[in-house]
């Protein structure tokens, strides 16, 4: 990951309540609009449940319910950003997507103490440009912290 | 040269003439004067060789060599075989084994082989065996002896133009070239020898063939027959002028003894050499073309699954077309959409059918660790192999594979008791193993049968009791199937010591989840001092399977018709309650009910039907009633996993795709039931 900052960062910005937040695009598979969910019992909160994606069977996560921002109605810029980290595959929901931006590497700044309410692990860095600022987000952590964590040990411990 | 596009291919291959030596080792040890068999041996080796050299795993390519050797003093008669050989060649097909599966895994197949190619060394060299006469002879005529392994097989053509040379005046060569062990460019040097003896000759015949030559597939020695007119020593000068030359030998080749040797040879106990190297002929590689060239090509796997993804977006829009074209009642539009249907109906078996394979690919590796178990336990094990033709989807063969060598460890290690014992207790010294597979309605069946000790009830109980699984109360009562069922309880094992057969890592109830993730089950039934069987029940495909659909409020969900026993609509007041659990009386048994709702935190409305519609499932002799909203029907339905980020959903063992488009889940009934 470290490497990946060493040059010029291309990231797909999406919004989130009203802060901007960005993701490596090689991390991104596509942006889809919202579609029918299915939902699947006995799982965080946060995982909305599961789209068809062009035949493969899509998990999707709520950002929102993710970080701990309130719950809004979804509208007609919300949007499903698929990504890929490692072997995993999932769509994560966002107030909005709409941006592709090159981050300089001297923009990008580690992580502050605080921001916001999130949780320090997601976040990769922060990119000032001009007056805007990007949180770069560390979608590993994003991801593997509770749930996929939780049953990754859990298959660990079996194995042994 | 980039080789990595050929590794795939070659690790491939690699392991198809692997297992083919396994097979045919075994078959040679039953019946070890059968040649032919050593001769498909040695060209499977020979093939191994060839490929590991050209790919640069020399380590590979030399024990091969070495093992090529040996199978070359067997053929021709100067090497007994005996258990104690095979053994050694076993142990170095194990070692071929393991680099082939380190190059596998991205290393570079480097593996210290010196003990096992000391032991075949002395084997090759008649340490092993007490007649060392025909040793001595092979000694002696060492270099003469080239020639005529060499050039065993001159056909009719290549003696008459050698008869007419020599009556013309020419010289006959033998020309034998060693290159220098660390030549990098065999090829070339090859070439730049061909060359020069182009120049002042003509070239007849070489070993191994010109194609080899090029392709490197051999070591560092090759053999000419060359037509000339210079003397021996001059040709001999002219090649040492190439570099990287390590030796050469030129000697007038007589065709005259040839043809007499060659008539020897049909008498098989005329000793011959045990030197021959390189012992390829155009003959033989044509043949092992033809075999390996058949019409067939290999496919990846994942390519495949692309193509199922692709087609089953296909089918979900032929259904939409079809609801279109329903509604339209346009009469060109509905054949059409008709037609298409029953042609992409066509289409999905053959897709379906390119990923069936047969279960051989699993249990051709059985005979070979049976032999090796019964060897270190000391017992006497015959294996007999049925139905290994039955074809199975790939997925299910790549995963079932460990599930059945722990089961067949485990009747091996725990089953079949040792030859004394056996006897004591009236029974054959020689214990049976069987494995089968056959068809049986949409399922594939998997049975390890043998006639050991069966599992001992008594100690399965007590084992029980102590781990707490049972109350001693309970046990009085447990039937023989679900005392069976204990021993695939996690972390159960009867086994007194641990041995280097089983006992250790995993146990019986991975081998069940296994089983069970791929949608099977496994049964056990067993008779303490007749044996067990333990059966396995998989579905022909993972990929399709026949459901029901239930609906509950808005959402849909499959539940798979194997586990389901009939649907049933029920009054609200046949439902009882007993211990503060809704039970109905289905056919005079008491079944539980589950409240899918409940389970699956379904959001409901307020109003209640008075009638319950009810799946009756079961799992084993256990049942439980599903209570659903309604039920719309039979399906087949592509299985999809949910990815790889929600694993282990409660419940819920998968995903499909509707005709709208729509993900349902499907629902694993067997975690529903305690």
């Amino acid at each position: 990951m470290a490497e990946s900052i060493a040059q010029d960062l291309k990231v797909i910005v999406f919004r989130l309540k009203d802060e901007e937040y960005g993701v490596p695009v090689q991390q991104v598979g596509s942006i889809e609009r919202m579609q029918h969910i299915t939902r699947v019992p006995n799982t965080p909160e946060f995982v909305k449940g599961v789209i068809n994606l062009r035949g493969v069977v899509t998990p999707i996560l709520d950002l929102r319910k993710r970080f701990g921002i309130e719950n809004v109605d979804y509208t007609e810029s919300t949007r499903i950003i698929i990504v890929y980290v490692d072997d995993i595959e999932v769509g994560l929901i966002v107030d909005a997507a709409n941006d592709v931006i090159d981050i300089p590497t001297d923009a990008i700044e580690p992580a502050p103490e605080v921001v916001g309410t999130i949780d320090d692990d997601y976040i990769h860095g922060v990119a000032k440009l001009d007056k805007r600022l990007l949180v770069l987000l560390d979608l590993k952590n994003t991801l593997s912290h509770g749930e996929v964590k939780e049953i990754k040990t859990m298959e660990g411990s079996r194995e042994q | 040269m980039d080789m990595n596009q050929y590794i795939d291919v070659f690790i491939d291959e690699s392991k198809e003439n692997l297992q083919s030596m396994n097979d045919l080792l075994l078959e040679l040890e039953k019946s070890p004067t059968d040649l032919d068999i050593v001769g498909e041996i040695f060209r499977a080796a020979h093939t191994l060789k060839g490929m590991s050299a050209t790919m640069g795993f020399q380590d590979l390519a030399n024990l091969t060599h070495k093992m090529e050797n040996v199978l070359d003093g067997v053929r021709n008669q100067q090497i007994v075989v005996t258990s104690d050989i095979l053994d050694v060649v076993f142990e170095s097909v194990d070692d071929l084994e393991a680099m082939i599966q380190d190059i596998a895994s991205g290393g570079n197949g480097k593996r210290d082989v010196s003990l096992v190619v000391h032991k075949l060394q002395d084997i090759e060299e008649g340490r092993y065996i007490a007649n060392n006469s025909q040793n001595e002879v092979a000694a002696a005529t060492q270099v003469h002896t080239k020639v005529e392994n060499s050039f065993k097989r001159l056909d009719e053509f290549e003696l008459s133009v050698l008869e007419e040379s020599r009556e013309q005046g020419y010289q006959n060569l033998y020309v034998y070239v060693q290159l220098r062990n660390d030549c990098l460019l065999k090829a070339a040097r090859v070439y730049m020898v061909f060359d020069v003896l182009e120049q002042i000759g003509e070239i007849i015949k070489s070993n191994p063939s010109v194609e080899a030559l090029e392709e490197e597939q051999f070591d560092y020695e090759f053999t000419v027959l060359l037509v000339t007119k210079e003397t021996p020593e001059d040709v001999k000068q002219r090649i040492l002028k190439v570099s990287e030359i390590d030796k050469v030998e030129v000697e007038i080749f007589n065709q005259d003894s040839f043809s007499k040797q060659k008539e020897e040879q049909f008498n098989p106990k005329e000793p011959s050499s045990s030197s021959g190297k390189d012992k390829e002929s155009t003959e033989k590689s044509s043949t092992q073309k033809s075999q390996t060239t058949g019409k067939t090509i290999r496919v990846n796997i994942d390519r495949l699954d692309v193509l199922m993804n692709l087609f089953e977006e296909l089918v979900i829009d032929r259904g939409r077309l079809e609801q279109i074209s329903n509604e339209l009642e346009h009469q060109g539009l509905h054949e059409t959409v008709e037609r298409m249907s029953r042609i992409s109906g066509d289409l999905q078996s053959i897709i379906l059918n390119m990923r069936m394979v047969p279960v051989d690919q699993v249990f051709n590796r059985f005979p070979r660790m049976v032999r090796q178990l019964a060897k270190d336990l000391h017992k006497q094990v015959n294996l007999e192999i049925s139905g290994a033709e039955t074809e199975l989807d790939r997925t299910v063969i790549d995963e079932i594979g460990d599930p059945l060598v722990h089961l067949i460890r485990n009747a091996l290690d725990h089953g079949i008791e040792l030859p004394e014992e056996r006897s004591r207790k009236g029974k054959l010294e020689e214990g049976m193993l069987s494995l089968r597979a056959y068809h049986s309605g949409n399922h594939v069946f998997i049975e390890i049968e043998d006639d050991g000790a069966g599992i001992n009830r008594e100690k399965v109980v007590q084992k029980a009791i102590h781990n707490g699984l049972v109350s001693k109360e309970q046990a009085q009562s447990l039937s023989d199937s679900q005392i069976n069922e204990l021993i695939m309880e996690s972390g159960f094992s009867t086994a007194e010591k641990i041995s280097d057969v089983s006992g250790r890592g995993v146990g019986l109830d991975v081998v069940k989840n296994t089983i069970e993730s791929l949608g099977g089950s496994i049964f056990i039934e067993s008779k303490l001092d007749k044996g067990s069987l333990f059966s396995i029940q998989l579905p022909l495909t993972l990929s399709i399977i026949s459901v029901m659909l239930v609906e509950i409020q808005e959402e849909k969900f499959a539940i798979p018709l194997s586990s389901i026993i009939e649907t049933a609509i029920v009054k609200k007041e046949e439902i009882m309650s007993a211990h503060h659990k809704k039970v109905i009386d289905f056919r005079g048994k008491v079944v539980p009910l589950v409240f899918l709702k409940d389970v699956f935190d379904i959001p409901t409305g307020d109003s209640e039907d008075s009638f319950f519609s009810i799946v009756i499932v079961r799992k084993g002799d256990k049942m439980a009633g599903l209570v659903v909203d309604s039920l719309i029907g039979q399906q087949e339905i592509v299985l999809k996993s949910l990815g790889n980020y929600l694993t282990n959903v409660f419940a819920i063992s998968g995903a499909t795709i509707l005709g709208d488009g729509q993900v349902a889940l499907i629902i694993d009934s067997n975690a529903l039931i305690k």
